[in-house]
C-alpha cells in the first residue's frame, strides 16, 4: 500500500486533503445541499403563484372563503381552524422527530423508537387531513355561473349569504342527454352534464327577487363586489355561459382557475414531499427496530432524515402563510 | 457517546420552548387572519398591507427556529451555515422581486391597456 501512495509534499497542510472545514459528514452535507436546491424548487412555486397573484390582486379568491370545512361540523364556517390543526400536527410531529435526534445522540434505542414511531403517526394524519382538504376544494360548495370572459358570477342573497346553484336552480323538462361513447360515430364521450343547466340557473334567478350575483372584483373595503339587482340580471343574461361547481385544473366556482393549479400543484407537491418523508422515517423506524444504528454505534442517519423531515415542516410553513393568511 | 444528564435535560427543555414559541405564533396568525383588524389591513406599508407584512415577518421568524433549533444549524460550524443560508436568501430574493414586479406590471397592462380581456 505504502509504496502506491504518491507523496504531495502537502500532507497535513490546507489544500492536503483529509480536512473537513464544515465538520458534517459526507451524507449530512448533502442532505443539507439537496435542501437547499428543493427550498429553492418550492421558492419557484411560490413565487410564480405570488406572480399570478399580482397579475390578479384585484380578483383572487379569498381563502377564508374557500377553506372553512371542519370535520363533523357541516355547514358551519370555520375559516383556517383546519389547516391551523393540520400545521399543528406537523410542528408536533417535527418535535417528537427532533426529540428522536436527540434520544439517538444518547443512544437510547428505546426513545428513538418510539419518537420515530409518533413521527410517523403524526405525517400520516397530515397527509390524511390534506386528502380531505382536496376532497372539499374538488366539490365544491356553493357553485358559480361561468362568463365569456373566463370568469365567475357567485349569488348571494339580499344580506350578502352565498347562495348555493342547488337552491337556485329550477328543474326544467328538457332534453338534456349525456353524450356517451356508445352513441356516437365514434368511441369518443362527450363532457359530463353539468348537475344544473345554466337556462335552469337563469329561471331561477329571475323567479327569486332576493338574489343578487357576486363577481370576483374587490371593492375598496377588500370585500367582493355585489351588483344590484337590474345590474345582475344584465349581467346574467349578457355574460354566462355555464355552471360550475367545485374546482379542477380549469374550472374553479371560487374564481381564476390559476388559483386551482397552483392549491393543486403547491400542496400537492408538498403532500408528496410528506409521503416520500413518510416512507423514509418507516424505513429508519425499521432499521433502529432492528438495532442496525445501535450496531453503527451512531444514530446519524435519523439524523438526516430528520433534517429532511424538518424542511417539509419549514416549507409547510410558507405554504401556511401565503395559501392561507396572505 | 456517554454525554451528562444535564446536558439531555437542556437540549429537550430548548425543543419544548421551540415548540412553545411555534405554537404560540401559529395561534396569533390564526386569530389575526380570522378577526383581521381593520387597523392592520387599512394600513399599507411599501404596497402591502401591514396585516400581510406582519404574517410575513412571523412566519420568517417561524422559519428561524425550525432552521436553528430543529435543524441545528446553530451547531453547525459558520461555513456551512452561511453556505445554506446566504445562498437561499439571496436568489429566493432576487427571484421573488423580480416576479412580483413582472406581475404588478401585467396588472398595470391588463387594467389601463386598450385590448379587453374580460369581454
Amino acid at each position: 500500500m505504502e509504496a502506491t501512495v504518491v507523496r504531495t509534499g502537502t500532507e497535513g497542510k490546507t489544500w492536503g486533503g483529509g480536512n473537513d472545514p464544515l465538520k458534517a459528514s459526507y451524507g449530512k452535507m448533502m442532505m443539507w445541499f439537496f435542501i437547499l436546491s428543493d427550498a429553492l424548487t418550492f421558492s419557484g412555486f411560490l413565487a410564480a403563484y405570488g406572480f399570478s397573484r399580482f397579475k390578479f390582486i384585484d380578483s383572487w379568491p379569498i381563502a377564508d372563503e374557500v377553506f372553512n370545512h371542519f370535520p363533523f361540523l357541516h355547514g358551519v364556517d370555520a375559516p383556517m381552524y383546519y389547516v391551523a390543526l393540520m400545521t399543528f400536527i406537523l410542528i408536533f410531529s417535527s418535535v417528537t422527530m427532533v426529540l428522536a435526534v436527540d434520544a439517538g445522540h444518547h443512544m437510547k434505542k428505546a426513545k428513538v423508537t418510539l419518537y420515530m414511531f409518533l413521527t410517523i403517526i403524526g405525517g400520516i394524519i397530515f397527509v390524511g387531513s390534506q386528502a380531505w382538504e382536496w376532497k372539499n376544494f374538488i366539490s365544491g360548495e356553493y357553485g358559480a355561473v361561468t362568463t365569456k370572459g373566463g370568469n365567475i358570477l357567485q349569488f348571494v342573497d339580499g344580506e350578502g349569504h352565498r347562495v348555493a346553484l342547488s337552491e337556485i336552480a329550477v328543474p326544467i323538462e328538457g332534453d338534456r342527454v349525456e353524450h356517451e361513447a356508445n352513441n356516437g360515430i365514434w368511441f369518443d364521450s362527450g363532457a359530463e352534464l353539468p348537475t344544473y343547466s345554466l337556462d335552469e340557473i337563469k329561471a331561477g334567478f329571475v323567479a327569486n327577487e332576493d338574489l343578487l350575483i357576486r363577481t370576483q372584483t374587490f371593492t375598496e373595503d377588500n370585500e367582493k363586489t355585489i351588483l344590484s339587482r337590474d345590474e345582475s340580471l344584465a349581467k346574467l343574461d349578457a355574460e354566462a355561459v355555464g355552471t360550475v361547481e367545485g374546482a379542477n385544473l380549469t374550472q374553479n366556482e371560487y374564481g381564476p382557475p390559476l388559483f386551482a393549479d397552483f392549491f393543486f400543484f403547491i400542496t400537492g407537491f408538498h403532500g408528496f414531499h410528506v409521503l416520500s418523508g413518510i416512507i423514509i422515517n418507516i424505513i429508519i423506524f425499521f432499521n433502529v427496530v432492528i438495532g442496525t444504528y445501535e450496531r453503527r454505534g451512531s444514530y446519524e442517519m435519523v439524523e438526516k432524515v430528520g433534517l429532511y423531515w424538518h424542511f417539509v415542516d419549514l416549507v409547510w410553513v410558507f405554504v401556511f402563510t401565503f395559501f392561507y393568511l396572505v | 457517546m456517554a454525554h451528562d444528564t444535564t446536558h439531555e435535560g437542556s437540549a429537550t427543555k430548548r425543543i419544548w420552548f421551540v415548540f412553545a414559541i411555534l405554537s404560540v405564533v401559529t395561534i396569533a396568525e390564526v386569530i389575526l387572519g380570522i378577526i383581521k383588524p381593520a387597523f392592520l389591513t387599512d394600513t399599507m406599508f411599501l404596497g402591502m398591507r401591514l396585516l400581510n407584512w406582519i404574517f410575513i415577518i412571523l412566519t420568517i421568524y417561524k422559519a428561524y427556529y425550525i432552521a436553528w433549533s430543529f435543524m441545528h444549524l446553530e451547531h453547525e460550524t459558520k461555513g456551512l451555515r452561511r453556505a445554506i443560508v446566504w445562498t437561499s436568501i439571496f436568489l429566493i430574493s432576487y427571484l421573488i422581486f423580480i416576479l412580483l414586479t413582472e406581475g404588478g406590471y401585467i396588472y398595470e397592462v391588463y387594467k389601463s391597456g386598450h385590448v379587453a380581456w374580460d369581454f
